[in-house]
Protein backbone atom coordinates (compact mmCIF):
# COMPACT_ATOMS: atom_id res chain seq x y z
CA UNK A 1 0.00 0.00 0.00
CA UNK A 2 0.88 3.97 -0.14
CA UNK A 3 2.85 3.43 3.25
CA UNK A 4 5.23 0.47 2.03
CA UNK A 5 5.94 2.44 -1.15
CA UNK A 6 7.14 6.16 0.66
CA UNK A 7 10.61 6.27 1.42
CA UNK A 8 12.39 9.58 2.78
CA UNK A 9 15.26 11.86 1.81
CA UNK A 10 17.54 9.51 2.68
CA UNK A 11 16.55 7.33 -0.48
CA UNK A 12 17.57 9.29 -2.87
CA UNK A 13 21.00 10.36 -0.80
CA UNK A 14 23.18 8.70 -3.86
CA UNK A 15 21.67 10.15 -7.01
CA UNK A 16 21.26 13.51 -5.24
CA UNK A 17 25.46 13.52 -4.83
CA UNK A 18 25.73 12.25 -8.23
CA UNK A 19 23.45 15.35 -9.07
CA UNK A 20 24.80 18.07 -7.54
CA UNK A 21 28.21 16.92 -6.45
CA UNK A 22 27.29 17.37 -2.55
CA UNK A 23 25.58 15.63 0.49
CA UNK A 24 22.08 16.71 0.48
CA UNK A 25 19.88 14.97 3.26
CA UNK A 26 21.25 17.70 5.04
CA UNK A 27 20.59 20.32 2.86
CA UNK A 28 17.76 22.39 4.06
CA UNK A 29 14.66 23.29 1.61
CA UNK A 30 11.64 25.16 1.53
CA UNK A 31 8.45 23.94 -0.01
CA UNK A 32 7.20 26.27 -2.50
CA UNK A 33 3.54 25.49 -1.53
CA UNK A 34 3.25 25.26 2.13
CA UNK A 35 6.20 27.44 2.88
CA UNK A 36 7.67 24.03 5.76
CA UNK A 37 11.33 23.96 5.86
CA UNK A 38 13.26 20.43 6.28
CA UNK A 39 16.40 19.03 5.43
CA UNK A 40 16.08 16.94 2.39
CA UNK A 41 16.50 13.44 4.11
CA UNK A 42 12.50 14.58 5.74
CA UNK A 43 10.86 14.04 2.80
CA UNK A 44 8.97 11.93 1.10
CA UNK A 45 10.44 9.87 -1.68
CA UNK A 46 8.49 7.52 -4.19
CA UNK A 47 10.98 5.57 -5.82
CA UNK A 48 8.53 3.21 -8.05
CA UNK A 49 7.22 5.54 -10.46
CA UNK A 50 8.60 5.86 -13.89
CA UNK A 51 10.62 8.87 -12.39
CA UNK A 52 11.65 9.73 -8.43
CA UNK A 53 9.01 11.88 -6.55
CA UNK A 54 10.05 13.96 -3.80
CA UNK A 55 7.21 15.30 -2.03
CA UNK A 56 6.51 17.69 0.58
CA UNK A 57 6.08 15.71 4.01
CA UNK A 58 3.00 18.56 5.47
CA UNK A 59 1.72 18.90 2.35
CA UNK A 60 2.51 16.44 -0.52
CA UNK A 61 3.40 18.85 -3.07
CA UNK A 62 5.71 17.65 -5.18
CA UNK A 63 9.39 19.17 -4.50
CA UNK A 64 11.23 17.53 -6.68
CA UNK A 65 10.89 15.50 -10.18
CA UNK A 66 13.87 13.02 -11.27
CA UNK A 67 13.62 11.44 -15.09
CA UNK A 68 16.92 9.44 -15.59
CA UNK A 69 16.83 7.66 -19.41
CA UNK A 70 18.98 7.55 -22.53
CA UNK A 71 22.11 9.12 -20.65
CA UNK A 72 20.02 11.87 -19.50
CA UNK A 73 18.58 13.16 -16.37
CA UNK A 74 16.15 15.49 -15.88
CA UNK A 75 15.65 18.00 -13.20
CA UNK A 76 12.78 19.67 -12.12
CA UNK A 77 12.48 21.61 -8.68
CA UNK A 78 10.04 24.16 -9.32
CA UNK A 79 8.58 22.54 -6.46
CA UNK A 80 10.82 24.37 -3.88
CA UNK A 81 11.30 27.91 -3.17
CA UNK A 82 14.84 27.65 -1.84
CA UNK A 83 17.90 25.19 -1.16
CA UNK A 84 20.40 26.08 1.27
CA UNK A 85 23.40 24.39 0.05
CA UNK A 86 27.06 24.55 1.59
CA UNK A 87 29.62 26.64 0.01
CA UNK B 1 -7.04 -31.58 -19.45
CA UNK B 2 -3.54 -31.08 -19.66
CA UNK B 3 -3.33 -31.13 -22.92
CA UNK B 4 -5.90 -28.23 -23.65
CA UNK B 5 -2.87 -26.26 -20.92
CA UNK B 6 -0.20 -27.51 -23.16
CA UNK B 7 -1.97 -25.77 -26.42
CA UNK B 8 -2.94 -23.01 -24.50
CA UNK B 9 0.74 -22.22 -23.53
CA UNK B 10 2.09 -23.11 -27.46
CA UNK B 11 0.02 -20.42 -28.45
CA UNK B 12 0.50 -17.88 -25.79
CA UNK B 13 4.27 -17.89 -26.23
CA UNK B 14 3.78 -18.21 -30.30
CA UNK B 15 1.24 -15.06 -29.96
CA UNK B 16 3.53 -13.03 -27.27
CA UNK B 17 6.31 -12.53 -29.68
CA UNK B 18 4.91 -10.15 -31.95
CA UNK B 19 2.54 -8.72 -28.85
CA UNK B 20 5.67 -7.56 -27.35
CA UNK B 21 7.00 -4.05 -28.30
CA UNK B 22 10.53 -3.54 -28.28
CA UNK B 23 12.63 -3.28 -25.60
CA UNK B 24 9.50 -4.64 -22.97
CA UNK B 25 9.38 -8.06 -20.89
CA UNK B 26 6.49 -10.05 -19.90
CA UNK B 27 5.46 -9.96 -16.72
CA UNK B 28 2.46 -12.51 -14.93
CA UNK B 29 1.73 -10.09 -12.08
CA UNK B 30 0.76 -6.52 -11.71
CA UNK B 31 3.24 -4.40 -10.85
CA UNK B 32 2.16 -0.81 -9.02
CA UNK B 33 3.93 1.98 -9.66
CA UNK B 34 3.22 5.16 -7.65
CA UNK B 35 3.92 9.00 -7.57
CA UNK B 36 2.60 9.33 -4.38
CA UNK B 37 0.22 8.18 -1.61
CA UNK B 38 -3.31 6.29 -2.89
CA UNK B 39 -6.00 8.88 -2.29
CA UNK B 40 -9.15 6.96 -1.54
CA UNK B 41 -11.77 9.50 -2.53
CA UNK B 42 -15.27 8.25 -1.33
CA UNK B 43 -17.61 6.58 -3.94
CA UNK B 44 -20.17 9.85 -2.52
CA UNK B 45 -18.15 12.02 -3.60
CA UNK B 46 -16.37 10.70 -6.43
CA UNK B 47 -17.40 12.67 -9.48
CA UNK B 48 -16.61 12.69 -13.20
CA UNK B 49 -16.29 15.76 -15.35
CA UNK B 50 -15.52 17.09 -18.95
CA UNK B 51 -14.53 20.64 -18.92
CA UNK B 52 -13.78 22.95 -21.74
CA UNK B 53 -17.06 21.94 -23.85
CA UNK B 54 -19.89 24.14 -24.76
CA UNK B 55 -20.73 23.14 -21.41
CA UNK B 56 -19.47 21.42 -18.85
CA UNK B 57 -20.25 18.14 -17.90
CA UNK B 58 -20.28 16.34 -14.75
CA UNK B 59 -21.29 12.13 -13.74
CA UNK B 60 -21.78 11.29 -9.98
CA UNK B 61 -20.62 7.69 -9.73
CA UNK B 62 -23.85 6.25 -9.79
CA UNK B 63 -24.91 8.36 -12.83
CA UNK B 64 -21.25 6.92 -14.55
CA UNK B 65 -22.55 3.10 -13.59
CA UNK B 66 -25.48 3.88 -15.70
CA UNK B 67 -23.73 4.95 -18.65
CA UNK B 68 -23.16 2.19 -21.59
CA UNK B 69 -19.90 0.16 -20.49
CA UNK B 70 -17.83 -2.27 -22.10
CA UNK B 71 -15.61 -5.34 -21.47
CA UNK B 72 -12.23 -4.60 -22.80
CA UNK B 73 -9.07 -7.58 -22.88
CA UNK B 74 -6.28 -6.27 -23.99
CA UNK B 75 -2.37 -6.20 -23.33
CA UNK B 76 -0.95 -3.17 -21.66
CA UNK B 77 2.63 -2.02 -21.73
CA UNK B 78 4.79 0.26 -19.02
CA UNK B 79 7.70 2.15 -19.81
CA UNK B 80 9.29 0.81 -17.36
CA UNK B 81 9.45 -2.35 -20.04
CA UNK B 82 7.15 -4.50 -18.16
CA UNK B 83 4.37 -5.74 -20.70
CA UNK B 84 1.04 -7.49 -19.52
CA UNK B 85 -1.20 -10.02 -21.81
CA UNK B 86 -4.95 -9.91 -21.95
CA UNK B 87 -5.88 -7.90 -19.18
CA UNK B 88 -9.74 -7.74 -19.07
CA UNK B 89 -11.09 -4.28 -18.07
CA UNK B 90 -14.86 -3.03 -17.80
CA UNK B 91 -15.28 0.40 -18.47
CA UNK B 92 -16.66 3.63 -20.73
CA UNK B 93 -15.41 4.20 -23.87
CA UNK B 94 -14.19 8.29 -24.51
CA UNK B 95 -16.63 7.49 -27.79
CA UNK B 96 -19.43 7.67 -25.19
CA UNK B 97 -18.40 10.53 -23.50
CA UNK B 98 -17.52 12.73 -25.93
CA UNK B 99 -20.57 12.03 -28.29
CA UNK B 100 -22.46 13.90 -24.76
CA UNK B 101 -20.33 17.23 -25.31
CA UNK B 102 -20.35 19.25 -27.77
CA UNK B 103 -16.63 20.83 -28.85
CA UNK B 104 -14.14 21.56 -31.44
CA UNK B 105 -11.13 20.22 -29.42
CA UNK B 106 -7.61 18.43 -30.49
CA UNK B 107 -6.05 17.28 -27.26
CA UNK B 108 -7.14 16.23 -23.83
CA UNK B 109 -5.66 16.93 -20.19
CA UNK B 110 -6.46 14.11 -18.06
CA UNK B 111 -6.52 15.03 -14.19
CA UNK B 112 -6.91 13.16 -11.21
CA UNK B 113 -7.24 12.77 -7.06
CA UNK B 114 -3.19 13.60 -6.06
CA UNK B 115 -2.73 15.89 -8.84
CA UNK B 116 -1.36 13.70 -11.83
CA UNK B 117 -1.94 14.94 -15.10
CA UNK B 118 -1.62 13.32 -18.21
CA UNK B 119 -2.13 14.71 -21.93
CA UNK B 120 -3.67 12.99 -25.17
CA UNK B 121 -4.36 13.99 -29.15
CA UNK B 122 -7.93 13.00 -28.90
CA UNK B 123 -7.73 10.97 -32.34
CA UNK B 124 -5.81 8.45 -30.19
CA UNK B 125 -8.59 8.09 -27.16
CA UNK B 126 -11.33 7.78 -29.91
CA UNK B 127 -12.33 5.31 -32.69
CA UNK B 128 -11.97 2.56 -29.54
CA UNK B 129 -9.17 3.61 -28.36
CA UNK B 130 -9.89 4.67 -24.69
CA UNK B 131 -12.28 3.74 -22.03
CA UNK B 132 -12.71 4.83 -17.87
CA UNK B 133 -12.19 1.59 -16.80
CA UNK B 134 -13.68 0.75 -13.37
CA UNK B 135 -13.64 -3.19 -13.24
CA UNK B 136 -10.62 -5.55 -13.40
CA UNK B 137 -10.59 -9.11 -13.39
CA UNK B 138 -14.30 -9.17 -12.94
CA UNK B 139 -13.43 -6.83 -9.62
CA UNK B 140 -14.02 -2.96 -8.82
CA UNK B 141 -10.44 -1.32 -9.72
CA UNK B 142 -8.80 -1.63 -6.24
CA UNK B 143 -7.27 1.49 -5.04
CA UNK B 144 -3.70 1.09 -5.88
CA UNK B 145 -4.38 -0.22 -9.50
CA UNK B 146 -6.08 3.30 -9.87
CA UNK B 147 -9.55 2.57 -8.15
CA UNK B 148 -12.30 3.49 -8.13
CA UNK B 149 -11.74 4.49 -12.13
CA UNK B 150 -8.72 5.00 -14.23
CA UNK B 151 -7.97 5.90 -17.46
CA UNK B 152 -7.15 3.07 -19.98
CA UNK B 153 -5.13 3.62 -23.14
CA UNK B 154 -3.50 0.31 -23.54
CA UNK B 155 -2.08 1.40 -27.08
CA UNK B 156 0.31 4.15 -25.28
CA UNK B 157 2.61 3.74 -22.67
CA UNK B 158 0.90 2.41 -19.60
CA UNK B 159 1.83 6.40 -17.73
CA UNK B 160 -0.97 7.65 -19.96
CA UNK B 161 -3.94 5.32 -18.30
CA UNK B 162 -4.15 7.68 -15.48
CA UNK B 163 -5.04 5.90 -12.34
CA UNK B 164 -7.29 7.94 -10.07
CA UNK B 165 -8.89 9.78 -13.02
CA UNK B 166 -11.78 12.47 -11.77
CA UNK B 167 -12.16 14.13 -15.35
CA UNK B 168 -10.47 15.76 -18.34
CA UNK B 169 -10.24 19.05 -19.74
CA UNK B 170 -10.80 19.50 -23.51
CA UNK B 171 -8.10 21.95 -25.04
CA UNK B 172 -6.63 22.94 -28.78
CA UNK B 173 -3.16 22.29 -27.78
CA UNK B 174 -1.03 19.51 -26.73
CA UNK B 175 -0.30 20.62 -22.76
CA UNK B 176 2.39 18.23 -21.24
CA UNK B 177 1.01 16.46 -18.44
CA UNK B 178 2.99 15.27 -14.98
CA UNK B 179 5.63 13.24 -16.92
CA UNK B 180 5.59 14.49 -20.14
CA UNK B 181 6.82 17.84 -18.89
CA UNK B 182 9.83 16.42 -17.50
CA UNK B 183 11.54 14.06 -19.84
CA UNK B 184 8.83 11.59 -20.86
CA UNK B 185 7.71 11.69 -24.54
CA UNK B 186 4.83 14.08 -25.41
CA UNK B 187 2.64 10.68 -27.18
CA UNK B 188 4.30 7.77 -25.40
CA UNK B 189 4.09 4.99 -28.49
CA UNK B 190 5.62 1.33 -27.16
CA UNK B 191 6.10 -0.07 -30.75
CA UNK B 192 7.94 3.45 -31.86
CA UNK B 193 9.57 2.81 -28.03
CA UNK B 194 8.46 6.87 -27.52
CA UNK B 195 10.24 6.84 -23.72
CA UNK B 196 11.77 9.82 -23.11
CA UNK B 197 12.14 13.81 -25.30
CA UNK B 198 13.65 13.28 -28.54
CA UNK B 199 12.93 9.58 -28.79
ZN1 LIG C 1 4.61 21.83 1.69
Amino acid sequence: MAEERRLDGNAIGGVMIELFGVEMTTVPGSCGNCGAHEQMAETDVYLDAPGIVVRCRHCQNVLIRIVRGNGRTWLDLSGLSSLELPL
Amino acid sequence: MPQISRGFHGRRSEASSDRLPPGQHLVDDFPVLSAGPTPHTPLAEWTFTIEGGAEPASWTWEEFQALPSEEITTDIHCVTKWSKLDTAWRGVSLDTLLALVEHDADYLLAFCDGGYTTNLPLEHVTDGKAWIAYDYDGEPLEPEHGGPARMLVPHLYFWKSAKWIRGFRLQDEDEPGFWESNGYHILGDPWLEQRYWGD
